[in-house]
């Protein structure tokens, strides 16, 4: 693996994150609405058992929905890349396709990351108590969900050749990613279908594991679905498949 | 030894042949011209000469590295430039440069150097700081080259290099190309379909339907023509015309009121004719044989007649191969 490839590729992402400020607005502005508009409108009608209010139990799935916007628009830039032609670049460099998914799947990381980190600075606002440990252990967990989602976007972008694909993989493989990951409603409540749909979805992993850290001693329905160690060993087993199979789909054309 | 060897080598995409069986050498700092219409199977040898794809069978090497055995060596002694623009217009120029350097593991210490010797050899030095969305097309591919030559490649490919470009970033373009070899020791391997382009490569390739049909200098291949052409007009044509048979053996054709003649060296022949025609002569015009004059002889065609639909039809057809694989 060359770590200079590594490196040059996650400091192109950051530079260009840092200066389309739009992409930074509209990437705070999105947890915002749904924790402030749809949350507090649907804590109204849903008064949960438990010690933990609607709005705060989807901040764990808040946390997740960050993450897989920016990880998944950052690794499908992929098929901009390869629409203006700058993927040719890359791919003619003396440079492992390993260092390429490694690459751009740290560039997602690090902008996810950054991203989850300024939503978390909201938690007070909710009402949640979160100690020192409980911050670190969920910045871990969000650099494990981003890298993971970053490399299954890369996946994405193998099989996507130009930009109209975009509303097709945010409507169809975005969305339902979103919904079906125990963000908006606990997985033992879905029905059969729903809840195995759901127990294949990454994403849900990650959102499971914001929900170990965030709510340690919750019981009843809006506690975690898994066991944090669950969530863990499936979000770095993921990983390591996506990756493989990302770098091989990138080997050389026939 | 050569450093570019091409031995056989046939791409196939499914009943499409591209490539078909085709063998060269490219001797190390010359400029190598690769000649053909649309179509020709120029780009797909590119690809299989920077490995960025496997040939069907047959062998090339670059500085005696076997493209499909050993790529990552290939491409480090490789530099080139896409027929398409392959730079990253949200970036600014000095930052494309940047990320290549680092990409192809330039030593740290010598990245700046390399980056502003670079810019200023191409004349953008001034701009490096510019989006490169804001760059017009002749800067974009000055840009490119020297992106290509950052890591110091032994051999360079410009594919269709100054395709779309107005005359003059071509003409400026141009001397960078025919600069290079001496500043920067490196071999340069280009395609073109633009026959006047091909005239100041040291050696040259026709390319048509995926074979080479001819190769050599631009003077050896101008030779299939036969010579340059003089036209005369004279006081009295038939008079001259006895003349030249008389003088120098040659029949000259009249067509329209003007002497036709052709000659191995009509710079020199042009002095004895009218030492010999004396004050009949009331004007001589040398015509020398283009390269396009050669390729229309040898495939009945003018290359730039060649439509635009013919490449497409091929570009789809090997789009689709790739989907279906």
């Amino acid at each position: 693996m060359e770590f200079n490839a590594v490196y040059v590729l996650v400091a192109r992402e950051f530079k260009k994150f840092v200066r389309e400020r739009s992409r930074l607005v509209s990437a705070i502005a999105r947890p915002l609405i749904w924790l402030f508009l749809v949350g507090a409108g649907m804590s109204r009608l849903v008064s949960p058992t438990g010690g933990v209010s609607y709005t705060q139990f989807i901040f764990p799935g808040i946390l997740g929905m960050t993450i897989l916007f920016s990880s998944i628009f950052s690794s499908i830039s992929i098929i901009w890349d390869k629409e203006f032609g700058f993927f040719k670049e890359i791919l003619a460099a003396p440079v492992s396709r390993l260092s390429i998914v490694i690459g751009k799947g740290l560039s997602g990381t690090v902008v996810s990351t950054i991203q989850a980190a300024i939503v978390l600075l909201l938690f007070p606002v909710l009402g949640l108590k979160l100690g020192l440990v409980q911050i670190i252990a969920v910045l871990i967990i969000a650099i494990a969900v981003s890298f993971c989602i970053s490399t299954f976007g890369i996946l994405l972008a193998t099989f996507y050749e130009n930009y109209e694909s975009f509303s097709v993989i945010m409507n169809f493989i975005v969305m339902p990613m979103f919904f079906l990951s125990g963000a908006m409603y606990p997985v033992k409540l879905l029905p059969k279908p729903l809840a195995l749909a759901t127990k294949l979805n990454p994403l849900t992993y990650g959102v499971d594991a914001f929900k170990n850290v965030i709510f340690p001693a919750e019981e009843g329905p809006m506690s975690a679905d898994f066991s944090l160690a669950t969530d863990m060993t499936v979000i770095l087993i993921l990983s390591f498949a996506f990756v493989v199979i990302a770098a091989r789909l990138f080997e050389r054309k026939k | 030894m050569p450093i570019i060897k091409v031995e056989n080598l046939v791409k196939r995409y499914g009943s499409l042949t591209a490539v078909d069986g085709i063998s060269f050498e490219v001797e190390e700092g010359t400029i190598f011209g690769f000649l053909g219409p649309n179509g020709a199977g120029k780009t797909t040898t590119i690809n299989v000469l920077c490995t960025l794809i496997s040939a069907t069978s047959g062998k090339a090497f670059i500085n005696g590295h076997d493209c499909e055995k050993e790529p990552s060596t290939v491409r480090k002694s490789i530099g080139i430039v896409f027929q398409d623009t392959t730079l990253d217009k949200d970036l600014t120029a000095y930052e494309n440069l940047l990320f290549h350097a680092y990409l192809y593991g330039v030593k740290k210490s010598e990245i700046k150097t390399r980056v502003h010797d670079a810019l200023n050899f191409v004349d953008l030095y001034d701009r490096r700081d510019d989006l490169v969305k804001k760059y017009s097309g002749g800067m974009k591919r000055r840009l490119e080259v020297a992106r290509g030559l950052i890591h110091r490649p032994r051999v360079l490919f410009l594919d269709e290099p100054t395709l779309g470009l107005d005359p003059q970033s071509r003409a400026n373009l141009w001397g960078v190309i025919t600069e290079m070899p001496k500043k920067h020791n490196v071999t340069i391997f280009m395609t073109t379909h633009y026959m006047e382009e091909a005239e100041v490569c040291d050696k040259i390739a026709i390319i048509d339907s995926g074979k080479i049909i001819a190769e050599g200098s631009p003077d050896e291949l101008k030779k299939i023509i036969g010579g340059d052409v003089i036209s005369l007009k004279t006081r009295d044509n038939k008079w001259s015309q006895k003349e030249i048979k008389k003088l120098f053996n040659i029949d000259a054709e009249d067509k329209e009121g003007e002497l036709y003649l052709t000659s191995n060296k009509g710079d020199a022949c042009i002095p004895e004719l009218i030492r010999g025609l004396g004050d009949m002569v009331l004007s001589v015009k040398l015509q020398r044989p283009t390269i396009n004059d050669v390729f229309l002889k040898l495939t009945g065609k003018a290359i730039r007649d060649e439509d635009v639909s013919g490449m497409s039809n091929i570009k789809e057809e090997v789009r689709a191969y790739r989907r279906r694989h």
